[in-house]
């Protein structure tokens, strides 16, 4: 059995709901038989795979869902044995750079030349031969080295009719101008709440969930928001939620699923506002070393902190401009410095004081 | 042409497709191309060091060149080409550099001299040179000085200041200008209107206009466009909003928008906006730079704000390169911006 987000998953273009133009825009790239180098950006649980692999089904088949997993050795130039997974069809390949560490570079540089300086020959049709080009689709692209990008450059025009690169990652602030120049930009914006409402009620459906008598799809939009329009971790937790219990209660005072992590840091972000002493900072800390215990990245902790005292203030202008300048300075310290729990414990020792500040 | 080959071309990019097939074709450059058809003339070549800002014409130029000086047949046993594709450990430069130069010079044959100059040298081509380390570079300019008797070497790049200073005097330098619009503009034409492209000028000024003198950013915009165009029939004229979607460039309404909520201070109201622009997935670098634009060259804020402004930019910038946090830089520098106004 498996779960909703892989069961619900659309494989081909016409499947697709929500962003039709973008749907259009794909079914065109694919008529064509042909297109630039693509670089899709968005949030995370936007859709991106989805429609990539949407897109390349319309082109190659469904024989693109044949995947197999190659685990490939890259001996470097110290002699380290570096081993990393390519997940590949007959017609594409996928790889995640950060499997490959410092060695981006090199790995990829090796494995495109490999990949591009053949020639892709199809000879299904017997009478006449066609030219093809592989697909190389790179994840979490924006975490590439700047060396490895720069390696992409001319790669990616020296071999352009023997591969196509297909690059997916949530921001292309982190893109080199060179590579966004050789290729097209498509923005996968996160889906609406009425958009996830429609999917999730789909699926209600489908699945004969059963939910208590109440406003469905005001349920279904805290279900979305809850998960910050994130489709994968709405599904997810409607599928946790309908799991829990025969019948899901839908009536607004009912708790929807969070991660215990973010109900944690919620708590937290009360305690700050609350009780401002130096026994909460103490209390706090200990929450703290048991966040970064759990593998939560201290940003990610210092970024949901902030914007639950945001969401908690959100009447008072003042405290909400000086409490984001300051949750500004103590991210920029995260970034350059080493110890993380030094700055996590001086950003909460500042909120309170700039709480004291406005609220008596 | 058969239909395997046919094909080949139409997945070829038009970047490839429409590179400048010899010196006279590349526009804009006029200069550099007239002292290097000189140089054609003498037989004799210096080794060269081009260099400027992307999509101006560098590696076409030097890709023309040597067609120029040596026809097609003797072009690959004459012409190296290494790039930063390519691994550039010194050790393997130096291996491959070697290799090449030691291959016999091949003779040309008796048409090949009815046509092309044919010098007995060979050229060794290092493009995009400023991704070179300052070791590789200093091994590099030993290597140049062992083989200069039978290779030329031409060094390509965007910042001249990268490359050090012992290789960039051994190297005639030719600087590569950003392309004039008209130019530009006229190459595009030319595209459209082989590839039958429905256009409209003011498109093709706005795709200059985004691209900022890069002629391989317009003309892959320029393909991009087309390729999204053409699937329904009835709507196949690219439009200025198609551009602006494809370069990833925020429309003038949304940044009106977030302008009238900084100075009508709605903290509020800024929250949310962020946050929804943040899930439509822009990208931040981009907005802050639109934001600047409408903020600073333009006279509805007063001037006596616009240096606070540039302040808080900068500071905003230097945070986001320090690999902070997007989200959280962006809601600062607006709040702190309204916070002024
Ligand atoms: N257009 C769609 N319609 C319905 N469900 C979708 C659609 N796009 C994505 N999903 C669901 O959302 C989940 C996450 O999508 P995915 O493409 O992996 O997001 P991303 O690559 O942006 O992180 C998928 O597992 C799939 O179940
Ligand atoms: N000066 C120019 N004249 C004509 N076309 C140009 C010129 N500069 C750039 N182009 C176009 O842009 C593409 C990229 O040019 P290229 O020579 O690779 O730029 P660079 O090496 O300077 O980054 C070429 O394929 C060509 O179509
Ligand atoms: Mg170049």
């Amino acid at each position: 059995m498996s779960l909703w987000v892989d069961k619900y998953r659309p494989k081909t273009l016409s499947q697709l709901s929500y962003h039709d133009s973008i749907t259009q825009n794909l079914r065109g790239l694919s008529k064509s038989g042909d297109f630039p180098h693509l670089l899709m950006y968005g949030p995370s649980g936007s859709g991106k795979k989805t429609r990539i692999y949407c897109t390349l089904n319309e082109i190659f088949g469904s024989s693109i869902e044949k995947l197999k997993i190659d685990v490939k050795t890259f001996v470097t130039s110290s002699n380290r044995k570096l081993e990393f997974n390519v997940l590949s069809s007959p017609y594409h390949l996928e790889i995640t750079p950060s499997d490959m560490g410092n060695n981006d570079r090199v790995v990829i540089q090796d494995l495109l030349k490999d990949v591009a300086s053949t020639e892709q020959v199809d000879f299904s049709n017997q009478s006449s031969k066609r030219h093809r080009f592989k697909i190389v689709i790179i994840n979490e692209a924006d975490s590439l080295s700047r060396d490895a990008q720069a390696a992409l450059r001319r790669t990616m025009e020296k071999y352009s009719s023997n591969i196509r690169l297909i690059l997916v990652c949530n921001s292309i602030s982190n893109i080199i101008a060179p590579i966004k120049s050789r290729t097209l930009l498509i923005r996968i914006p996160s889906p609406t709440p009425n958009e996830i409402g429609k999917i999730l009620h789909n699926i209600t459906e489908r699945e004969q969930v059963q939910l208590s008598s109440g406003d469905v799809d005001k349920f279904y939009e805290r279900l979305a928001l809850a998960s910050n329009r994130n489709l994968r971790r709405a599904l997810l937790s409607y599928e946790t939620l309908a799991m829990q219990s025969e019948t899901i209660n839908i009536s607004s005072n009912q708790q929807l699923i969070n991660l215990d992590w973010e109900t944690i840091i919620k708590s937290m972000a009360k305690d700050i506002t609350t009780s401002r002493n130096v026994s909460t900072i103490a209390k706090l800390r200990t929450t703290i070393y048991e966040l970064l215990s759990h593998c939560i990245p201290a940003r990610i902790i210092l970024k949901t902190l902030l914007f639950d005292l945001v969401d908690l203030h959100h009447e008072n202008n003042k405290l909400v401009e000086e409490v984001v300048s300051t949750g500004s300075i103590f991210d920029e310290r995260l970034s350059l410095g080493t110890k993380s729990i030094f700055h996590l414990e001086g950003f909460i020792a500042r909120s309170m004081v700039v709480i004291d500040k406005y609220i008596r | 042409m058969d239909s395997y080959h046919q094909e080949k071309l139409h997945h070829t990019p038009w970047i490839e497709k429409y590179r400048p097939k010899n010196l006279s074709d590349v526009s804009s450059q006029d200069q550099s191309i007239a002292i290097l058809k000189q140089t054609i003339k003498s037989g004799n070549l210096p080794h060269m060091l081009f260099y400027g800002p992307p999509g101006t014409g560098k590696t076409s130029t030097i890709l023309a060149l040597a067609k120029e000086l040596f026809g097609p047949n003797l072009y690959k046993s004459r012409v190296l080409e290494l790039n930063a594709s390519d691994e550039r450990g010194i050790s393997i430069v130096r291996e491959k550099i070697k290799n090449f130069a030691r291959l016999q010079i091949s003779n040309p044959t008796v048409q090949d001299l009815e046509s092309y100059p044919c010098p007995p040298f060979k050229i060794i081509i290092l493009d995009e040179a400023d991704s070179m380390t300052n070791d590789a570079q200093s091994a590099l300019r030993r290597i140049i000085e062992n083989y200069s008797n039978i290779t030329r070497f031409v060094l390509i790049c965007n910042y001249i200041t990268r490359i050090i200073d012992p290789l960039a005097s051994r190297c005639s330098k030719f600087r590569f200008k950003l392309l004039n619009s008209e130019n530009s503009l006229n190459r595009l034409r030319y595209i459209s209107d082989v590839e039958n492209l429905n256009i409209e000028e003011d498109v093709l000024m706005k795709i200059l206009s985004i691209s900022q003198g890069d002629l391989r950013k317009a003309i892959t915009y320029l393909q991009s466009s087309s390729k999204l165009s053409n699937m329904n029939d009835d709507d196949d004229k690219i439009t200025i909003e198609k551009i602006e979607e494809i370069a990833g460039v925020l429309p003038d309404k949304t940044i009106d928008g977030l302008v009238d909520l900084i100075m009508k201070k709605r903290v509020n109201d800024i929250v949310g906006f962020i946050n929804d622009l943040v899930l439509e997935g822009w990208s931040i670098q981009q907005l802050i730079d639109q934001l600047h634009d409408n903020l600073l060259l333009d006279d509805k804020v007063d001037t006596r704000f616009k240096n606070q402004i540039s302040l808080l930019l900068l500071d905003c910038d230097k945070k986001l390169n320090n690999g902070t946090d997007e989200h959280i830089q962006l809601l600062n520098l607006v709040l702190q911006i309204s916070k002024i106004v």
